[in-house]
């Protein structure tokens, strides 16, 4: 039982949860269909093993999907592994198992999913001043929520990662032949990149490292700068997670249907 | 629902509590009081008839005036005590406006020690800015949140204080504690010095008294007598009646502030300020009709200042040098009269106040920019849009300038071991008070009432007055009036609380007339009667019902002195302002009207002289300004009389 | 323009308690607090309300209305419909004293427990200065009118009392973050505001936030930077590795 309607407390005796009229309840469903809808569909992507670089005879431009990025597994198409093959080609090992498990980290450690599914998925709260049905509660004093702390680690691990996906968003841009090549691919994939790097940099550890811990701001003018204009990106963070849950998965559905010849991609040039 | 509860039942039972120095009001004034005391190595006590943190002071807007000369190294306490005195009409005591110039400053810096975070200037220093009657930007400030910092800072003060305490005695509460929603309704005095007070929790009902030598009244001001006020309900001049009925004598009593411009509706707001700079950016004043009235206002000493025309009044906003000022912009105690007379012709709007309009004259972006609190402040309390509507002001009632007459530097009373600090203080801003000056006022006497208690029990040397029994005994009964009436069906405090405040709102408002408050007096006797006999509902746990049949004793008595001294000063000056007696008069400025109880509910009144000022003081004005106020043979000790001193 | 609203009023004590049905009259322009003054002035004359500024600067009248914790004086009535009932109870995380008033010391004695502002050693007052960016951080906590509507709501303790002993909550981990901020302050806050007072029971779903009814942004602003100099302290091994090579020590960490 809730402390909120525990009247041997001395509160005062209302047996409701909550007296809330509105429809509080909306977020938390909307969060779990959205981020529900989004795991499956990443799951499935990602075991996939397949349908991640467009490399159709014929076609002299080629993406990689981010999903699938960097490529280590010796099963990986040997064009999309620009940066070594070393891991085992097992069914169950994704291809890109070496960025994917920190990515997922930096995620799941984000001060913004962390509020999205401690409120949808644990429901503590479910909404404000709704009670939870938990009966103990100690947050993230111990082991494993202990471990949201590690956040700034994902936050280091992810900043590489997005480099690696956006040295493919620029090399998706040289054809095969060596040329230049530009279609609508390539505007997703920057499209794609430049969300994350928005993402990742209006990240609250970004903020904190960049000037956040800082307690002169006077006497470091230029870390003071960057840290207002991560502070106005951070104020974005809740749209950008969504935003870039979004982009990954059309930039990933939109190379999975070229390279499964669903249709072709529009070129520009070349 | 409830039942009428018989007396018999009620528990008599009396908490009684040892002090060195009890401090009533938990507001700026009070809490310095108390960390001063407490610095002296005394154990007080602070009663706070609220929650800790939430007295009046955070109202406070603008700024505390102290002259620290970091936006202009010309100012200094000299300036700062000529400006207080000529916003007085120099009434003020000159003794308390020089102590308030010259300590301002430490005081300030003080707050910098216990935590407070002031806006910076360029180089660092605490940032002053500009108000009204003061020569130079003046007022160290936190946006137009000044008082909450103030408030802030001192109750965190006070908690570092008690952490010090807990560190040494293991008990936070060892030598300063805060008694929360306790409202003290008497005083008790031994052989004519204070021995105690005596009080109920607001919570529990019950009963606490207090024994001890040196009390510090700091209750604020008086605002509840009025129907529309920018005070809140705790403003029932407790500290001025008291005081009264302890012994204590009130003066400049007839000064109270009306803000020209308060909001009128709807009625959750009615009375909050609006800042005088919705008229300095554009802000027009109409009645009912549609009409710029104020042109029919300006009196002949302001026609040469101010526009006759609207067209003239609408160029001063772009071209100030080659234009007369509109009309809009007259002193406060002009615009007020105004607003009154049009509301009094029954040309004001449905619920008794005058059109201010900013929307007429500026495009939306342009108020946003320049009035974002006040289009704030409207917009979440009033949902009223000022970029597209009007705001519906009228006078309110803001200040009272009189209160508890004390000694300057100790701030104490005529009653030994009695203190009075802040709003309920008076003198110190004579007939009207400047922006900015009274946080400032608070922190300067609030130390030295707190320091002057000390000083008063140190020399008690242990030989400390004991309370009286059957006086605490008669407090007790007092207190369970209401309860005994309404057995007998009394009638309810809050028709009597009403008729009060109408009638003072509407007899001894802001301009006042002889046969009005004639009037006044007699309603006030009547009314007198039904507060002896009101009767309240349910039982005594947090009845506000009950709470209000005790405070309303207190506003008469006050509504009494300031209809009393009122009607006996016949002139106008500062906040007092006189429709029979419309000029300042010289021979009126060195007159003090003393008042002093007349039994429970009633008053009485002396003529008193002002203490001549000390010729250096004198001296820092120029004679053909004092000439305005003073009569020609109190300024012989003038320098120009005696030749210029070194 | 006036109408009859139905109010439903939590009227009780810590022994018993029940919603009570009034009708009551609800006139263009007013707030719930006008209609709880109504009732007191009418059919519940012992009703017992807190309130001081009616302006939304005291923080004194917190409740919750329809389930959410809210100033009853700002809350306009026509955010309503009008024959929506307006539900009416006290804050439900402290012990109620009566009606709608609680007893809200818990926030007190947390207040106690968080060490005072350290000054510097050797400025005298006068002589302390500052620049406005840096205060401006510690400045926008200080708008806190202590309404305790944050306290209120956070689930750390409104769902678990036994919390109450070990979480400051949310407006005294926003007191620490704001002297651990200030650029003047000589205290070392971070290990105990972890440690001592609780920040690792936050979980961030920034309901204090949703609340504020003077828009803190508690969350953001307070908590996790908190959390994240806590992070630097403890956690951060880029951090620890500067600190070795520029000889930057634990001193030197209020200074920065």
């Amino acid at each position: 039982m809730s402390s909120t309607t525990d009247a041997s407390t001395g509160r005062a005796q209302i047996s409701e949860r909550t007296l809330r009229t509105d429809r509080w309840w909306l977020s938390p469903l909307l969060n779990v269909a959205g981020l529900g809808a989004w795991v499956i569909y990443a799951t499935v992507r990602v075991f996939m093993q397949s349908y991640y670089f467009t490399d159709l005879p014929g076609q002299q431009y080629s993406y990689l999907t981010p999903f699938y990025s960097p490529c280590f597994s010796v099963g990986c198409t040997p064009e999309a592994s620009h940066f070594g093959q070393f891991l085992p080609d097992w069914w169950w090992l994704p291809y890109a198992a070496i960025s994917l498990p920190f990515l997922l980290l930096f995620r799941l450690t984000c001060y913004y999913y962390r509020k999205a599914y401690y409120r949808a998925f644990y429901l503590s709260p479910p909404a404000c001043a709704v009670a939870e049905p938990h009966k103990k509660y100690t947050g993230e004093t111990r082991f494993p929520l202990l471990a949201q702390n590690l956040h700034r680690y994902f936050f280091y691990f992810a900043g590489l990662v997005t480099l690696v996906n956006t040295y493919d968003a620029v090399v998706a841009f040289i054809n095969k032949d060596g040329s230049f090549g530009f279609g609508l691919g390539n505007i997703i994939l920057v499209a794609n990149v430049v969300l994350l790097w928005l993402y990742t940099i209006s990240c609250h550890s970004c903020r904190s490292i960049i000037g956040g811990r800082l307690n002169h701001f006077s006497k470091h003018p230029v870390r003071y700068k960057l840290w207002g204009q991560v502070s106005v990106l951070n104020g974005k963070h809740m749209q950008l997670a969504w935003t870039t849950l979004a982009s990954l998965a059309i930039t990933d559905f939109y190379i999975m249907a070229v390279s499964a010849g669903w249709w072709g991609d529009p070129r520009i040039v070349g | 629902m409830t039942e009428m509860t018989d007396v018999t039942e009620h528990d008599k039972t009396v908490e009684v509590h040892d002090y060195d120095v009890v401090v009533i009001g938990a507001g700026g004034a009070g809490l310095r009081a108390a960390i001063e005391a407490r610095a002296q190595g005394k154990r007080t006590a602070i009663i706070s008839k609220s929650l800790f943190g939430k007295a009046h002071t955070v109202m406070a807007e603008g700024g505390c005036a102290a002259a620290m000369g970091n936006a202009n190294p010309n100012d200094n306490w000299r300036v700062h005590f000529g400006d207080t005195m000529r916003g007085g009409k120099f009434l003020n005591n000159w003794r308390m406006a020089e102590l308030h110039a010259k300590e301002a400053p430490q005081r300030v810096w003080e707050m910098e020690t216990y935590g407070a975070l002031f806006d910076r200037t360029k180089d660092g220093k605490i940032s002053q800015r500009n108000f009204g009657g003061h020569t130079y930007p003046r007022l160290a400030h936190v946006g137009d949140r000044t008082g909450l910092e103030l408030i802030r800072t001192l109750q965190q003060k006070i908690v570092s204080l008690q952490q010090e305490d807990f560190k040494a005695t293991g008990d936070y509460e060892a030598n300063i504690r805060v008694f929360h929603e306790t409202t003290i309704t008497d005083l008790f005095k031994a052989d004519g010095a204070i021995a105690g007070c005596f009080g109920y929790f607001r919570s529990t009902g019950t009963f606490v008294r207090f024994n001890a030598p040196a009390i510090v009244l700091a209750t604020g001001g008086v605002g509840k007598s009025y129907s529309v006020t920018s005070n809140s309900w705790e403003y029932t001049g407790d500290g001025h009646a008291l005081a009264l009925r302890a012994g204590a004598t009130l003066i400049n009593m007839e000064f109270l502030q009306f803000h020209p411009t308060g909001m009128v509706w709807p009625p959750s707001v009615k009375g909050i300020l609006v800042t005088e700079s919705v008229r300095g950016d554009g802000g027009v004043l109409r009645n009912s009709d549609g009409k710029r009235f104020m042109f029919d206002y300006i009196a002949d000493v302001f026609k040469d200042l101010y526009a006759t025309t609207e067209e003239e009044a609408d160029r001063w906003y772009t071209d100030a040098d080659n234009n007369r000022r509109p009309p809009e912009l007259l002193p406060r105690d002009e615009v007020a009269r105004a607003i009154n007379s049009e509301v009094k012709a029954g040309r004001g709007t449905p619920h008794g106040g005058v059109y201010l309009d900013v929307s007429t004259r500026l495009k939306p972006e342009e108020i946003l920019k320049r009035l974002p609190s006040m289009h704030h402040q409207f917009k979440e309390l009033a949902d009223v849009d000022i970029t597209k509507e009007p705001m519906e002001v009228g006078p309110t009632c803001h200040y009272v300038m009189g209160g508890v007459e004390v000694d300057p530097d100790t701030g104490m009373s005529r009653v030994p071991g009695l203190f009075a600090a802040g709003e309920c203080s008076g003198g110190m801003h004579g007939s009207n008070r400047l922006g900015g000056n009274s946080l400032s006022d608070l922190l300067v006497f609030g130390r030295r009432c707190g320091a002057g208690a000390s000083e008063y029990v140190d020399g008690l040397a242990g030989r400390r007055p004991a309370v009286v029994e059957t006086d605490a005994a008669a407090a007790v009964d007092r207190a369970l009036l209401p309860f005994t009436t309404a057995a007998e069906g009394g009638e309810n405090p809050f028709v009597v609380h009403l008729e009060l405040q109408k009638t003072m709102h509407e007899l001894v408002g802001i301009i006042r007339k002889a046969d009005e408050m004639e009037m006044a007096l007699k309603k006030l006797e009547d009314i007198a009667t039904r507060t002896r006999t009101v009767a309240v509902q349910g039982d005594r746990k947090f009845n506000p019902n009950w709470h209000l049949a005790l405070d309303l004793r207190n506003m008469l008595l006050v509504s009494m002195c300031v209809a009393k001294a009122a009607l006996e000063r016949q002139e106008s000056r500062g906040g007092h302002t006189r429709d029979d007696f419309p000029v300042m008069d010289a021979d009126w400025r060195h007159v003090l009207l003393v008042l002093s109880a007349l039994g429970e509910d009633n008053v009485e009144m002396v003529r008193k002289e002002q203490i001549p000022m000390r010729p250096d003081l004198l001296d820092i004005f120029e004679m053909d300004e004092l000439k305005k106020y003073f009569t020609g043979e109190e300024l012989g000790g003038h320098r120009a009389d005696q030749g210029e001193r070194a | 323009m006036s109408y009859w609203a139905h109010f439903r009023v939590w009227r009780g004590d810590s022994d018993k308690g029940e919603l009570v049905d009034y009708p009551a009259e609800v006139n263009e322009g007013e707030v719930v607090l006008d209609i709880i003054h109504r009732l007191q002035q009418t059919e519940a004359q012992d009703l017992a309300v807190r309130w001081n500024c009616k302006a939304g600067k005291c923080g004194s009248c917190s409740m919750e209305i329809n389930g959410r914790p809210r100033l009853a004086c700002m809350t306009r009535m026509n955010t309503f419909a009008e024959d929506e009932v307006v539900t009416v109870t006290p804050l439900r995380t402290f012990p109620v004293i009566r009606d709608l008033v609680t007893d809200v010391s818990f926030n007190y004695t947390k207040a106690r427990e968080i060490p005072s502002f350290a000054p510097p050693e050797g400025v005298e007052p006068g002589e302390y200065r500052m620049q406005q960016v840096d205060v401006e951080r510690s400045q926008e906590f200080r708008k806190c009118i202590e309404c305790y509507l944050c306290q209120n709501t956070c689930h750390v303790v409104r769902d678990h009392e036994e919390n109450k002993e070990a979480f400051a909550g949310p407006r005294y981990l926003m007191r620490i973050a704001e002297l651990d901020m200030h650029p003047l302050d000589s205290a070392d806050r971070q290990q105990a505001a972890q440690e001592e007072h609780g920040l690792g029971y936050c979980n961030i779903t920034k309901c204090c936030t949703e609340v504020c009814p003077e828009h803190i942004k508690i969350t953001d602003n307070a908590l996790i930077p908190l959390k994240e100099r806590v992070v630097d302290r403890k956690y951060d091994p880029v951090v620890w590795l500067g600190n070795k090579l520029f000889r930057r020590g634990e001193a030197a960490n209020k200074n920065r």
